[in-house]
């Protein structure tokens, strides 16, 4: 298979409501990652676009709807879907289709628009639940989150505190990102244990906010890179994905299983033996503060029940030992779910190239990972990009 | 973020933008009904639950009791083979305080939610559903519960013919 | 592979009735503010024009789609189009018959990528492909920037 490498990125601001269509949202954040690799569309093979369910934009057939915002006028062109997993795993396909040779450039480019969605994106989260098993009790949302936060609080005995760090840690790491929707310099543990418990133990600073946005990538093959001269570039050197029984009840909620498997397959690929010691930062998913140190036992960068040990101690800051979301992540630059894909696969781009401003890690990194999770629960995309 | 990019796209609203209609928009409303088949394995669990009983599948490959039950099965990908009953007590794996209700509106007396995994079924295996007779402070992971069943005349061949679990005494056996 | 236990008996079967609850608010977009606004306060239809490829779009687009280039020039459609295309539709919706049948038409003009359409406000005996026709609007007070402040097309008497 052939090496590639991810040559440019672009985003919109992530704000609660943007007056952009779905499509403007495309075109801007694709103008920004062709304007950044210094192609035009013309360059570009084929593309990949990356969408939650439909009913966020409320617009069927959201993949066809965008496609002109996205580059993909007369080109090929194929909407993939993996849940929140997409802000991770739509780069894999674009991977895929310049790692097989089918194509030298290649764009990727995610969106959301949940503002649509009134009066809140709750109502149709309502739909993503068994319409039998679980529906007739009348779920919300964080109810399933809520219950995954306390089964992994009980199994290691994590008090809320060490899980409060990690927004306050994300919010503050946001204050350097352009697009941030959420971001709080001041932002303190005790603001987050007192604002409002929404369904215990998840209270209302847990949550990264829904959002509106989009994101892009270009990625091209070693030739291409080689060809054009350009300087700018990460190479995806692993990617994994991998997902659970559909069944969540079946599950022990306390380990994210698929995440570990996914993230095997990566490593493998990436030729990594020792994941702690060879990636020096991690992008891992974190809509909610806890899902970031879920996701990170799962990246096997922390054994079962450290993470929140090393978030104690500082090993997970900017300028730690090993960085984690530096971008400020999904609880303090925003969620809308696929174009995550900025504060993950961009962020990794931009600190591998030098170009992430006030929010470049102090010291060099050469490899680092990211990763998103969706479906039920049971989800995990997995990149390794390295400089 | 590039230092290098001067400007980031996007135009904000605020939530008045939107709803007052100070910029130009088009509103809608999808009407969309449906009917969900239950399929074999969810027609006989639902079938049981108004008889005020669980039922499992078994798998003879992996030796698993299947909950909730399913016609095959995902880890051998082959057919289920034998119904069989399991017992409507069980232990809580984890649980949700909820102040929310389900249209994520506030509600003063919050939900208690949470998994059960189900005595009769493989380990780990269970259901969603509400905690009752037992107040936020005495909940716990690990409790032992039991399926209060709404009466004979109320069931419809749903989850909700379980009103909730709550303690199970186990003394009282 | 087969089930083991088989369906012989359709009728065992249950089914779970629920609906979708969900409403919608679609922002008109960047382009598309332009155009509403227009409309509305104007009486006009705008398209947006792409130098580049010597191309104006209808509705107007932020984006020419070829060349990729931000569009931020806009001109004023010509008042005259043509039916491109025409059906006739007997049933609404919902399936429900319609006691007189709507005329439906896509409407192009002259120049211009694109298109819009709507309600062809001709019987149905009169609707043909190639008519030429303008847009008959609701009255300045009715119009709120929407694509229904345009009542249909009705045909140019020259
Ligand atoms: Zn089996
Ligand atoms: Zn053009």
């Amino acid at each position: 298979m052939r090496k590639v490498g991810v040559i440019g990125a672009g985003m919109t601001l992530f704000r609660r409501r943007l007056q952009e269509t779905g499509k403007e949202m495309c075109f801007e954040a694709t103008k920004m990652a062709l304007d950044s690799a210094g192609l035009t569309r013309a360059d570009i093979d084929m593309v990949v676009n990356g969408t939650a369910p439909d009913a966020f934009d409320g617009v069927h057939m959201k993949g066809e709807y965008l496609l002109d915002g996205c580059g993909g006028y007369r080109k090929p062109y194929t909407r993939v879907f993996t849940g929140g997993g997409t802000g991770v795993f739509s780069s894999i396909a674009g991977w895929w289709h310049v790692a097989s040779g089918l194509a030298d450039a290649v764009l990727v480019v995610n969106e959301e628009k949940m503002s649509s969605c009134q009066p809140h994106p709750q109502s149709v989260f309502a739909h993503i639940w068994d319409p039998i098993l679980d529906r007739p009790l009348r779920p919300n949302l964080i109810w399933i989150f809520a219950m995954e936060m306390n089964r992994y609080m009980h199994v290691h005995g994590v008090k809320k505190e060490d899980i409060a760090r990690v927004a306050v840690k994300n919010k503050r790491n946001a204050v350097g990102h352009p697009c941030a929707q959420l971001a709080d310099p001041n932002i303190t543990v005790d603001d987050v244990l007192n604002s409002e418990v929404m369904a215990w133990p998840v209270q209302r600073l847990d949550i990264s906010p829904p959002s509106d946005g989009a994101s892009a990538i270009v990625l091209a093959s070693e030739d291409f890179i080689r060809r054009r001269k350009i300087k700018d570039r990460a190479w995806m050197s692993g990617v994994g994905w991998c997902i659970d029984s559909t069944m969540w009840t079946d599950r022990d909620l306390y380990f994210p299983e698929y995440v570990a498997r996914a993230a095997q397959t990566a490593y493998k690929r990436a030729k990594i033996s020792d994941p702690r010691r060879q990636i020096d930062f991690a992008e891992p998913y974190d809509p909610f503060d806890y899902k970031e140190l879920h996701h990170l036992e799962g990246l096997l960068l922390a054994r079962k029940g450290e993470a929140p040990i090393l978030t104690r101690e500082g090993v997970t800051e900017r300028d730690g030992d090993l960085p984690v979301c530096p971008s400020g992540g999904l609880m303090g630059v925003g969620n809308p779910i696929a174009a995550t894909m900025g504060q993950k696969i961009g962020e990794l781009f931009w600190q591998l190239t030098n170009q992430a401003g006030k929010r470049q890690i102090p010291h060099e990194v050469h490899t680092g990972v990211a990763q998103a999770w969706g479906d039920l629960m049971q989800y995990g995309s997995v990149v390794v990009m390295s400089s | 973020m590039s230092e290098r990019i001067k400007k980031w796209p996007g135009v904000e609203l605020s939530a008045a933008d939107l709803n007052e209609g100070k910029v130009t928009q088009t509103r809608f409303r999808p009407n969309a009904k449906y009917a969900w088949s239950a399929g074999e394995a969810m027609s006989r669990f639902l079938a049981e639950l108004q008889n005020g009983r669980l039922i499992a599948r078994t798998c003879h490959s992996c030796k698993r009791i299947l909950f909730p039950p399913r016609m095959f099965c995902e880890s051998c990908f082959r057919p289920t083979d034998e119904w069989t009953f399991i017992q409507d007590t069980g232990t809580i794996e984890t649980f949700s305080i909820s102040y929310l209700d389900t249209d994520a509106k506030r509600i003063p007396d919050p939900i208690l939610v949470g998994v059960v995994s189900i005595d009769g079924a493989s380990p780990k295996m269970g259901m969603m559903h509400y905690f009752g007779d037992m107040t936020k402070e005495q909940i716990r992971i690990g409790m032992r519960v039991k399926a209060v069943w709404r009466p004979w005349e109320e069931r419809r061949g749903s989850v909700l013919d379980i009103r909730h679990f709550g303690p199970l005494k186990e003394d009282a056996k | 592979m087969t089930f083991l236990d088989r369906t012989t008996d359709a009728r065992r079967f249950r089914q779970w009735e629920g609906n979708m609850e969900a409403d919608y608010i679609y922002t008109s977009g960047v382009a598309g503010e332009r155009f509403f606004v227009a409309l509305r306060d104007g009486g006009k239809m705008l398209a947006s024009r792409c130098v580049a490829c010597n191309l104006d779009y209808l509705p107007p687009r932020l984006f020419c789609e070829d060349c990729f280039a931000e569009l931020s020039e806009f001109v004023d459609v010509p008042p005259e189009g043509r039916v491109a295309a025409v059906t006739m539709a007997h049933l609404d919706r919902r399936g429900t018959p319609l006691s007189r049948p709507q005329v439906w038409a896509l409407v192009t003009f002259e120049g211009i990528r694109g298109g819009l359409v709507h309600r062809l406000l001709v019987p149905p005996a009169k609707a043909r492909v190639g008519l030429a026709v303008r847009a008959k609007l609701k009255a300045r007070g009715d119009r709120v920037g929407a694509v229904t402040d345009i009542e249909g097309f009705e045909p140019v008497r020259s």
